[in-house]
């Protein structure tokens, strides 16, 4: 079978450089593949996050040729015979090691989000809803939390306002809760404030890359910026708010 | 060397996936503190490749499902040898348990009327699977992580424990050490729940992640515990066999469910010639019939038999692939194209139709699928007291796939997930009481430095083998020689390589920093790996017949004489032995149920 060079990013922190690589490939290899034999047959502590090798667990995000992919479901064969397949941790977080980025920030967004609550149950056994009702809140449920988005967020990855800005995975997360049609909790202060959406400016470089192919900004960002604007900046909503205090 | 980190908690749970975040919360809604040790990101365990649903006789769209026919498919699924106090448990607190999913924000597909829909599987003699097209373990997961990381679970992510630490011959807490550092950690705790999911990772065809190595079954078995059932291995009927990169990955029971059919290499609807006595009159008898089921008519006509037992329906392909009969690249096909529109199959299934679309270039929609038998599940497993989940070790637990005595000889599709969030519950409510009355116990140091040392031996050796080529060499003699057709020499030559190799893992070398060194990771699961090989192995000798997933090509029959026997290991003067246990016999009432029906 044909070979092909790869370049990894080898190092931790800051302190790295593209290591070259040049493995026997297979029919149908991804480039989670390739790194697992480059692991087994020349460098055994190249570290690489990874469970499920079919698209649904998002463990094993990382840029190939700068592009953020999920290298489970990054084929082999769609690079040129002779093309360069260089592959390198998520640019927009800190490197933990090799392709291994430090994430914990995104976990401390997400605990940051106001708890799902959901109105008193219609029956006895549960709720009722229609499945159309619900479609739109499980688009945001398909989420498999890979953090491209977050990656190729300019806010993020230019600005790295990780602290300010909770990201679009976490305004899906958001949405998934706001459009539960069960799900009575008012987290608009939540995104004006600590979630900073006013930071997304609506690039749609998020929607892009999501291997979920959630219309991550038409479907859950506008909508949820839109409730913060109807609750903070609707002068007849804000007048009925003051007489209803009254 | 130093271990310079140190936390307690009243309740410590090792493993993040559903049984360990459902034990987590049932512990702090009773008032324990709880430690969640996870050896991946939060949200990334193995349950979160559940893809077709969880079983719960909610009687949403068969009014006359109740907990005692699942309580009845569930014991005939398992050929004799579940445990009938968790299979009744387990009917009846399913539908509360999913419930409670829907109260923490997950969202199920609907029926008409508004309530949970549910979708038929092999086994279940209604549709009963609650589910999100075929992404109901990511639907599970999510929920529960959300709700525990809110409930107050103190979570530990990266973190693989290595040792369960006894003093008094209670166990006092876990030995671990972070991935991202290589750095180890003290858990001391006043009760502990193994929740650390499969071991499927030992087989070279295998449905499961890096994750499945069994590390439950070896940590409570050099605790003393008792292991039951190892043996019983389900692979299931349906993997991908090409290319080869993705040979075994998973492709869901749903695509039966919704209408899917298998055809041989002759085009030949095979199922039809495999229904085993147990279930004759339960299934189709013409493809007519079959696809009048299908197409909705479930009270006049029986469901066809691709959805029989996975047990059946694996052995089933194997048979048609060695009688000469199989798809090119040596499975069978699959085929919902012409039972479902395009529309349907993407709403339906829609992580199937990317997964073979991304990964093998075939359109589900058009196209037939090629799929064979993957390693999938552990039915076997920790034995633990069937109420609270308890193991013969104090203050430990075992709750989900880790545990054995629900599934018996093979488990139902649909009955793992919901076994997770039974048990799980189970497990943390007794956990946490006990720990009411429980204290901390002093850990010896020099206990600690010793395990230490060996976790870090193989960091000073030079020129020994490879991990990674052991682990391919041990998971290649598990595909060849404990697969899924066994035979008495086979067995003992796999004894023999295992031996071997635990030899030959004494021998390694390690090389790098501690810091995320898969290298070293894979060397310290080989040893859990080892053992698990070694269980499995052991049992597979001793039950000389062919029952559920477990087939011996030299006793090709059940022996009713085995019918109500389990195969026990534990560690005796520091060998593994095995022995043998009587099932517990169900009162009259339910033996009489799973004989003759409701």
């Amino acid at each position: 079978m044909a070979e092909r060079t790869f370049q990894v990013y080898r190092g931790s922190g800051d302190d790295g450089q593209l290591e070259s690589y040049t493995i026997e490939i297979d029919q149908g290899m991804v480039v989670l593949d390739a790194i697992h034999r480059i692991q087994a047959e020349h460098a055994p502590d190249l570290a690489v996050r990874w469970n499920c090798k079919a698209g649904k667990c998002g463990s094993c995000s990382c840029e190939v040729n700068g592009r953020p992919r999920l290298t489970c479901m990054t084929r082999l064969s769609d690079y040129e015979e002779g093309e360069s397949i260089t592959v390198t941790p998520m640019k927009a977080f800190p490197v933990i090691k090799d392709l291994v980025a430090d994430v914990s920030q995104a976990y401390r967004n997400n605990a940051s989000i106001p708890r799902f609550r959901p109105r008193p149950r219609d029956a006895e056994d549960g709720w009722r809803m229609k499945q159309f009702e619900i479609e739109r809140a499980q688009e945001m449920r398909k989420c498999i939390e890979c953090f491209l988005c977050q990656d190729v967020c300019h806010v993020l990855r230019s600005h790295g306002k990780h602290a300010e800005f909770i990201g679009p995975t976490y305004l899906v997360r958001t949405a998934g809760y706001s459009l539960n049609p069960i799900d009575v909790e008012d987290r608009s202060a939540f995104l004006k404030e600590s979630g900073g959406i006013g930071f997304c400016n609506i690039t749609k470089c998020c929607t892009e890359v999501c291997p979920e192919s959630i219309s991550i900004t038409d479907n859950a960002i506008i909508p949820l910026k839109e409730r913060v604007v109807d609750r903070f900046y609707d002068p007849l909503k804000a007048l009925v708010r003051l007489v209803r205090r009254r | 060397m130093e271990i310079s980190e140190r936390h307690e908690h009243d309740v410590l749970v090792i493993g993040a996936g559903g049984a360990g975040l459902r034990a987590a919360i049932a512990a702090i809604e009773a008032g324990a503190s709880v430690g969640l040790v996870g050896k991946s990101l939060l949200g990334k365990a193995h349950t979160v490749m559940a893809e077709g649903g969880m079983a719960a006789a909610l009687g949403n769209n068969r009014p006359e499902d109740n907990w005692q026919v699942h309580f009845r498919d569930t014991m005939r699924g398992g050929k004799g040898l579940c445990d009938w106090r968790m299979a009744r448990a387990h009917a009846e607190e399913a539908p509360d348990r999913v419930r409670e999913l829907e109260a923490w924000g997950a969202l199920f597909d609907r029926a008409e009327d508004g309530r949970m829909n549910q979708r038929p599987f092999g086994g279940h003699t209604y549709g009963r699977l609650a589910h999100v097209g075929d992404r109901t373990g990511l639907e599970m997961i999510r929920t529960l992580q959300d709700h525990a990381v809110h409930e107050g679970a103190d979570i530990f992510m990266e973190c693989t424990v290595f040792r369960l630490i006894l003093v008094d011959g209670r166990v006092a807490g876990a030995l671990a050490y972070w991935r991202p550092t290589g750095e180890f950690v003290l858990f001391r705790a006043r009760t502990v729940i193994l929740a650390t999911g499969g071991l499927g990772k030992a087989w070279k065809v295998t449905s499961n992640s890096w994750e499945c190595t069994g590390d439950g079954v070896a940590l409570a078995y050099d605790a003393g515990a008792e292991l039951m059932g190892m043996e019983f291995v389900q692979f299931h009927p349906t993997g991908m066999v090409w290319p080869p990169s993705v040979r075994g990955t998973l492709v869901t029971e749903g695509v039966r469910g919704e209408g899917g059919v298998l055809t041989n290499g002759d085009g030949e609807r095979f199922m039809f010639r495999y229904v085993p006595e147990m279930f004759e009159g339960d299934y189709a008898e013409s493809e007519e019939e079959a696809d009048r089921w299908v197409e909705g008519d479930r009270v006049a006509n029986r469901r066809p038999p691709e959805l029989l037992t996975r047990d059946v329906v694996a052995k089933a392909i194997v048979a048609e692939v060695e009688a000469g009969r199989g798809s090119p690249h040596g499975g069978v096909f699959l085929n919902i194209s012409e039972k479902r529109s395009p529309e349907y199959i993407k709403a339906k299934l829609p992580s199937m139709y990317h997964q073979f679309k991304e990964l093998a270039g075939v359109d589900i929609t058009t196209d037939a699928m090629e799929v064979g038998p993957t390693t999938h599940y552990a039915m076997g497993g920790v034995k633990v007291d069937p109420e609270t989940a308890a193991t013969c070790v104090s203050g430990l637990y075992a709750a989900g796939e880790v545990a054995a005595g629900l599934h018996g000889g093979n488990r139902l599709g649909g009955n793992s997930l919901s076994d997770l969030i039974v048990f799980g519950q189970r497990a943390g409510v007794a956990a946490a009481e006990e720990a009411r009355d429980a204290s901390f116990a002093e850990i010896p140091a020099s206990e600690l430095s010793a395990a230490v040392a060996g976790a870090t031996a193989p960091f000073a050796r030079e020129g020994g083998r490879n991990p990674f080529g052991l682990q391919e060499e041990l998971r290649q003699i598990m595909q060849d020689k404990v697969g899924i057709a066994r035979t008495e020499g086979a067995l003992r030559e796999a004894l023999e390589d295992v031996h071997r190799l635990r030899g030959e893992l004494d021998t390694c070398s390690v090389h790098g920093g501690r810091a995320f060194n898969p290298g070293w990771h894979t060397w310290l699961d080989l040893g859990v790996m080892l053992t698990v090989a070694e269980a499995v192995v052991l049992s597979a000798l001793e039950r000389r017949e062919s029952r559920g997933a477990h087939t011996r090509i030299d006793y090709p029959d059940s022996d009713a004489s085995l019918g109500r026997v389990n195969v026990v290991i534990r560690s005796s003067e520091g060998q593994m032995v095995t022995d043998t246990e009587r099932v517990s016999e169900p009162p009259a009432e339910l033996r009489q149920l799973i004989e003759e029906g409701v």
